[in-house]
């Protein structure tokens, strides 16, 4: 397994390192109470939320100045249709499925098909911790502390040939612990695809954690899809496929409605919905909206990827 | 009797207001607490146009008079339900943007007939005194049908905005039918001669 080398700071450690000064600052300042105060479960706010640490490396390349969305609203609050179409359920209801073992089936276009185990992609790629912004195409959204590694990564290893031009991606079917497909609220399972070129590009990851631990399971682990240019929905949870291919893959929303969801779905404030504008956001804890950015404000890094296209056109 | 039913009817159609502030106030509406207002708002503006339409049949059924006398109180709450909507929507959904709530109002489907569900409840609210009662005689129930027409654009309305489970709004849809269906009936076998009586 991973072991933890000593300059590594969770990032648990950080976020909480407000609510550590301040019991600190309460301590030192109520100094009969000091020898109470040092059995208080101290521990706790700086030891992480339960989950088990996953030690990476910052990756401050992408850093962006918004503040955190707390650990409570990231595990709370999630679309996770397997789990149920409200997005309370999920945390309650994941809890049933099982993450070990979880091998992730690569296939088609590639020179190194075959089966690898999630203690196999741990051991192989470094973690890094990347703080990334996630716009919901319903017009919320949250800043997010993943840990994971480049897709892009996994992907030279196995090898694609010229014909593989898209990624296709599947999640689980198991309706025995996925208590969401139990209906066909959506043509299960659940498919997403990118791009090759959009797979490669280093913003995408895949996720194995979130804020220094091992990503929660309605938070969809084992891994997990993060490319935070496109809507929610692109960034597929609990992966156990990923297939090369030469034909554009139809997603999962894509064939629920296909005049809503497109197979790009970049975050776009010019391209409404066409239930609603995708003009602004609410982040996750604010009373006011926010402008929504072009590429949720990546346009520096990927832009490259469209020109030319009608992005009202391959929305 | 009603005079003891009637407050207390008056308190329970209150209770859900209440707790959503009380839930809000204590940070126990979730992580998107602002989505819950306006949600649940707008599920209680449907529950109580259903609810004042079960009153006609709830007086057929159990033979007394009380349904009828709550049937006013039930509707205004309805009315006062899809103010606190409307509002949710004024101000945390577009924070007084009016020419964004205008283009909302033109290009939105769901949110047409949210509106137009509003617009015509209106003028049902502000006639729903005795005084006006009297004023319009005759003309006073034709235009309390209207509710019928408000019912079906607020049942659309949440077809409309549901992103892929339609689970709820088919419930709802399925219980107006049935307050639909219980209201043809006699009128139906009268006409066509089988009704006994
Ligand atoms: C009689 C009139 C109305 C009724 C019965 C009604 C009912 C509802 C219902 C049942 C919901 C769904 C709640 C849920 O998802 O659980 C809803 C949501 C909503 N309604 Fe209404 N509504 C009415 C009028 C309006 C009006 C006038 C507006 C604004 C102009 C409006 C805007 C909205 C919005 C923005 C949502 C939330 C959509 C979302 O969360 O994506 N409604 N309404």
């Amino acid at each position: 397994m991973l072991l933890k080398k000593t300059t590594d700071i969770l990032a648990s450690e950080i976020t909480d390192k407000a609510i550590y000064e301040e019991r600190r600052k309460f301590m030192t300042s109520s100094a009969g109470l000091a020898a109470v105060a040092s059995l208080l479960p101290l521990r706790d706010s700086i030891a992480g939320y339960g989950g088990k640490p996953l030690s990476s490396t910052k990756n401050t390349q992408f850093d962006i100045a918004d503040t955190l969305t707390s650990y409570d609203k990231i595990t709370n609050y999630n679309n996770f249709y397997e789990f149920g179409t409200d997005k309370y359920s999920p945390a309650k209801n994941a809890q049933a499925l099982t993450t070990d073992p979880w091998s992730v089936e690569i296939s088609g276009e590639v020179e190194k098909p075959g089966m690898l185990h999630m203690e196999d992609i741990l051991k192989q790629h470094a973690i890094e911790e990347r703080i990334y912004r996630l716009r919901c195409v319903e017009r919320w959204s949250m800043v997010i502390p993943w840990l994971g590694f480049p897709l892009a990564k996994l992907i030279k290893q196995a090898r694609p040939t010229s014909k593989a031009k898209y990624v296709q991606f599947e999640t689980l079917y198991r309706p025995g612990e996925m208590n969401g497909q139990k209906r066909r609220v959506l043509d299960w399972p659940y498919i997403e695809g990118l791009r090759i070129d959009e797979a490669m590009n280093p913003l995408t990851i895949l996720a194995v954690g979130l804020y220094g631990e091992v990503l929660p399971k309605q938070n969809g682990a084992p891994l997990r899809l993060v490319v935070p240019w496109k809507y929610g929905f692109k960034s597929i949870k609990s992966i156990v496929k990923i297939h090369f291919t030469d034909k554009e893959p139809v997603s999962s929303w894509t064939k629920s409605a296909p005049n809503e969801y497109g197979f790009y779905s970049n975050v776009n404030p010019e391209v409404d919905h066409p239930r609603w504008s995708q003009r602004k956001e609410r982040r996750i804890g604010d009373f006011l909206k926010r402008d929504t950015l072009l590429f949720n404000g990546y346009a520096e890094q990927v832009a490259h990827l469209y020109t030319g296209m009608d992005l009202k056109k391959y929305f | 009797m009603l005079r003891l039913i009637k407050p207390i009817v008056f308190i329970l159609c209150l209770l859900p207001l209440v707790m959503l502030f009380v839930n809000f106030y204590h940070d126990e509406l979730g992580a998107n607490p602002f989505e819950v207002l306006t949600r649940s708002s707008g599920e209680w503006t449907l529950r109580f146009l259903l609810i004042t339409l079960a009153m006609t049949p709830l007086r057929q059924l159990t033979g007394s008079a009380w349904p009828l006398r709550l049937r006013r109180m039930l509707g205004l709450f309805s009315f006062f339900y899809v103010c606190v909507h409307l509002i949710t929507y004024v101000v945390l959904d577009h924070f007084f943007d009016w020419d964004e709530i205008l283009l909302d109002i033109i290009k939105r489907p769901y949110i047409t007939f949210g509106m137009l569900a509003f617009i015509l409840l209106t003028p049902l609210a502000m006639t729903s005194t005795k005084k006006m009662m009297k004023r319009l005689g005759r003309r006073w129930k034709s235009l309390h049908k209207l509710i019928y027409v408000i019912a079906i654009l607020g049942v659309l309305h949440f077809f409309l905005l549901v992103k892929a489970d339609l689970k709820e709004p088919v419930i709802y849809a399925i219980i107006l039918l049935v307050l639909f269906a219980v209201r043809i009936k006699p009128t139906f076998l009268l006409k066509s001669g089988l009704n006994p009586q």
